[in-house]
């Protein structure tokens, strides 16, 4: 395949920069599109041109770190696949392809593609956990937990945070990464004692960090990787309201 | 170097653990605040030991090199985790887990490591509920398990075919409260690039601010790597693409001595190499072989499409040879199964790389919605990358490079032969012998790194008394020089070919001469390959951009250097080991119907190596291996 790129090169998180286009010739079908970015930045490289920075590591759709906006799609044209799962046989011999990085207040770009997802640890420190010490833990046995449950806060627990969902949103928000983690821990009784409290906190959190508030456009779970359900959101809603209409009623640490 | 003394506590081996953990000195509350410890790495391991040590009091800074500590490479471990629960009552215990993997690894594992890691097992998962890992569980509301390879116990927990990611999740949240209580601090995108000894005490590190280029030294009182294995010495692993061996190997030159390098393990299922442009293999796990049957066609080239071939003119090679274990036989012995059958011509594929693994059986018998819930991202993660569907016809696999059993040399403590260097998890050489068992690596890195370093880490802070140093020392600034000149030198090479194809071509030296299958003549050749392409190396690289920046092929220049050091140790290691155990398998040493043969009289020990210098030849040392509990005897798992 020959195709035509166009990438956003940045050299610095404080310089401008502009989208910049390249030749890829001799593509195979069955390279991911990660090799083909390998493949240009090694001609780079053979020109003395410095390479295309871009955040990967796993390649098998499970890290999190790639974070492409492809053609103006988040991880590019295939549901529920990462950039680095994403292979070149769904493009066409001779088309163009635009390449940017995730594009949100919250993410500072770094170089070219990369940007800073530091925002996301910053999230969960603030409560996105269970506190149980290493060594108090009881026999695993003594918790029952129905398969439905486990199952659903599973499906939940599977976000990479890639932050997709965050550039895929025309607010730029964080909902849906913070919901995942609020409704799998929300949905286990491990996690019933700071329930209500974690998603005062997190909410919080995610305003500090400059993204914007949910209107349920729902752009997020079709970006979503996992297929995380935007029914979560609803979830996390429904257990900030409670929060906050019994903040200071000490009703808060009780679960239902 | 500090001698090899393992420090195994005398006592009965069930006891040895519990009487050690009382014999340690404590350090008091109040005198925890005043320890700072580096911890390299995030992994299971890492996270795990960095989260503890600060909810013990103990000040803490851990280093990673990704953007957030969730993303190591633990988060892609797919099959699971096992413990000695026994809740299947099929008869486990600690001591069968024990002897499983010690017999798994081939007798050339430390016994008493292996005793305490099996009854830490069962805490591991007891933490990991408590922190609310979604394992999966029975409608009862009880943890359901797996089988896995090497084992006739169902022993594993699992969440679907992401259980790396939901404990080190667990792990990483754990790690992050304690980041929000202000008992960690966390150096994002930072790579460690050497190790500081002072009077012969690890006392630091230095580091690359890989987005600022800034390199700078952190001082502490222990340093812990935690920092995962050197598979990608050969290029192409399931290994993320920046794994990578610099720590250790940096630690290596310090004083930290390299224990059986050679012993790696390569995985039966992956999936086959599609080109030259591959950058990675993709593992599928191997609870896969629960259900799936591996086979191939009885005659050569035959081009039929799998479903077409009948019953009678298939191969079921693994039910055949090993009856007892059939599909579970363990990872080395599958993955040399599958070269032999490929190696006969009988390997399926376009390149003739691959043997079928086969769900219509199972599809059959338990319905497709089962399946479906046991495999299926794997099933779909599959059919991303072949664009084949394994529902209608079987997967294609082969082996792949996985995981690396040797590593740093600990003793019983999990540390180094440099005083105050630990390291835990896949970076140490001490709990897996020649070959690991599956979903035991899951259970190594959070035992470690829960519930032994913890502990163990008090003993050496308690004894040692550690004085306060400053950053003016002249080692601080001796290290830190070295690292800013040899930084500087790959930049200032600016020859013609680029980091990756020397990786590349790295990688294929050891694939022929150091991979599945070694010899006397393919390793002496690789012995004289790698010096060379080292040669090359340092003078016609090409990295290109500067050192004040975010600069990646700077980074793989750096790691590519220290794989190109690594593989001949790896090689030398191999040559040396006259003898065919677990993942080091030597031609000239096999039984007569083509199975490992152990040499114990003059190989049971550890060989731990010795820097000696550049273009120095290592010494070796070694820490005799006594088994007085698992009786030494050939594998079998007929």
């Amino acid at each position: 395949m020959n195709l035509t790129l166009r990438i956003w090169r940045q050299a610095g998180p404080a310089t401008g920069g502009s989208m910049v286009e390249y030749d890829a010739g001799d593509i195979g079908p069955d390279m991911s599109f990660l090799e083909m970015l390998d493949v240009v930045n090694e001609r780079l490289m053979e020109r003395g041109e410095v390479p295309i920075a871009f955040d990967h590591d796993c390649r098998e759709g499970i890290c999190g770190s790639c974070s492409l906006m492809i053609n103006g799609v988040a991880h590019g044209p295939e549901r529920g696949t990462a950039t680095c799962q994403l292979h070149m046989r769904s493009f066409a011999d001779g088309d163009t392809i635009s390449v940017e990085p995730w594009r949100a207040r919250a993410f500072p770009i770094v170089k070219d593609l990369v940007v800073d997802r530091g925002a996301f640890d910053r999230i969960i420190q603030a409560g996105g956990y269970i506190t149980a010490p290493t060594g108090s833990a009881r026999d695993a046995n003594t918790i029952l937990i129905s398969k439905d449950t486990v199952d659903t806060a599973m499906d939940a627990a599977q976000c990479i945070a890639c932050g997709a969902c965050v550039a895929a949103c025309p607010n730029g928000s964080a909902a849906l990464f913070t919901a995942s983690k609020i409704t799998h821990l929300g949905l286990l009784p491990q996690g019933q004692p700071e329930r209500y409290g974690r998603a005062l906190r997190m909410v919080a959190q995610m305003d500090i960090e400059h993204f914007g508030g949910c209107t349920l456009y729902g752009e997020c779970q079709e970006a979503c990787p996992k297929e995380i359900s935007i029914d979560t959101i609803t979830r996390m809603n429904r257990d900030f309201l409670r929060a906050t209409l019994s903040q200071g009623h000490g009703a808060v640490a009780r679960a239902d | 170097m500090r001698p090899l003394e393992s420090g195994v506590p005398s006592g009965p081996i069930e006891q040895k653990w519990d009487k050690h953990r009382f014999e340690m000195k404590l350090v008091n509350p109040a005198n925890k605040r005043k320890y700072t410890v580096l911890v390299v790495g995030s992994g299971l391991a890492g996270a795990s030991a960095a989260a503890t040590l600060s909810e013990l009091g103990y000040n803490v800074k851990c280093f990673f090199f990704q953007d957030s500590p969730r993303r190591a490479h633990s988060i892609a471990a797919q099959g699971g985790i096992n413990a000695a629960k026994n809740y299947r009552n099929d008869g486990d215990s600690i001591y069968r887990l024990f002897y499983d993997t010690v017999k798994g690894g081939d007798f050339r594992s430390r016994e008493a490591n292996v005793y305490r890691l099996a009854q830490i097992s069962v805490e591991i998962i007891d933490q990991c509920v408590a922190q609310g890992v979604p394992f999966a569980r029975e409608y009862g509301g009880l943890l359901a398990n797996r089988s896995f390879g090497g084992a006739q116990v169902s022993r594993t927990f699992y969440a679907r075919g992401q259980t790396g990611q939901q404990l080190l999740l667990g792990a990483y949240q754990q790690l992050e409260k304690e980041v929000g209580r202000g008992g960690v601090t966390v150096y994002p995108r930072t790579e460690m690039l050497d190790l500081i000894v002072v009077d012969g005490q690890a006392r630091g590190i230095v580091t690359r601010d890989m987005v600022s280029g800034r390199i700078s030294s952190h001082l502490g009182d222990a340093v812990v790597l935690g920092t995962g294995g050197y598979g990608n010495v050969f290029y192409l692993s399931t290994n993320a693409k920046g794994s990578n061996a610099t720590a250790i190997w940096r630690a290596h030159k310090r004083g930290a001595a390299f224990a059986n390098p050679c012993y790696t393990q390569i995985h039966p299922t992956c999936i086959p190499v599609s080109g030259e442009h591959q950058s990675k293999l993709t593992l599928m796990s191997e609870s896969l072989r629960n259900d799936g049957r591996v086979w191939v066609p009885r005659q050569k080239g035959d081009q039929r499409r799998p479903e077409q071939i009948p019953e009678n003119e298939r191969d079921y090679y693994l039910e055949r040879k090993y009856p007892s274990f059939g599909n579970l036989a363990p990872r080395d012995i599958a993955s040399r199964a599958a070269k032999e059958a490929c190696d006969q011509g009988l390997g399926v594929g376009e390149r003739g790389l691959g043997v079928y693994l086969d769900f219509a059986d199972a599809i059959k018998r338990l319905g497709e919605q089962t399946i479906r819930e046991r495999y299926g991202n794997l099933f779909q993660m599959y059919q991303r990358i072949t664009d084949e569907n394994p529902f209608v016809g079987p997967m294609r696999i082969y082996p792949a490079v996985h995981y690396t059993m040797g590593g740093l040399w600990v003793d019983y403590n999990l540390m180094s032969t440099i005083p105050g260097l630990h390291v835990i998890g896949e970076a140490n050489f001490s709990d897996h012998g020649a070959n690991r068992l599956g979903a035991s690596a899951l259970m190594q890195g959070l035992a470690d790194g829960y519930f032994v370093l913890p502990a163990t880490i008090g003993e050496y802070l308690a004894s040692s008394k550690p004085v306060r140093i400053g950053a003016d020392h002249p080692d601080v600034r001796q290290a830190e020089t070295e690292v800013t000149e040899s930084t500087s030198k790959l930049l200032s090479i600016k020859g013609k070919r680029t980091v990756d194809s020397f990786h590349r071509e790295l990688g294929k030296i050891m694939w022929d001469h150091c991979g599945m299958a070694r010899n006397a003549a393919g390793l002496q050749r690789a012995l004289q390959l790698i010096p060379e392409l080292r040669a090359e190396f340092w003078s016609n690289v090409n990295v290109p951009g500067s050192d004040a920046e975010l600069n990646q092929a700077l980074e793989k220049a750096g790691r590519v250097a220290d794989f190109l050091e690594l593989g001949e140790l790896m090689c030398a290691d191999a040559l040396h080991r006259e003898e065919s155990c677990g993942g080091h398998f030597r031609e000239e040493y096999q039984t007569g119907d083509g199975e490992a043969l152990r040499n114990d009289e003059l190989f049971a020990y550890a060989a731990a190596w010795e820097y000696c210098g550049a273009n120095q030849p290592e010494r070796m040392h070694r820490e005799p291996l006594g088994f007085e509990y698992v009786q030494l005897a050939q594998r079998s798992y007929k």
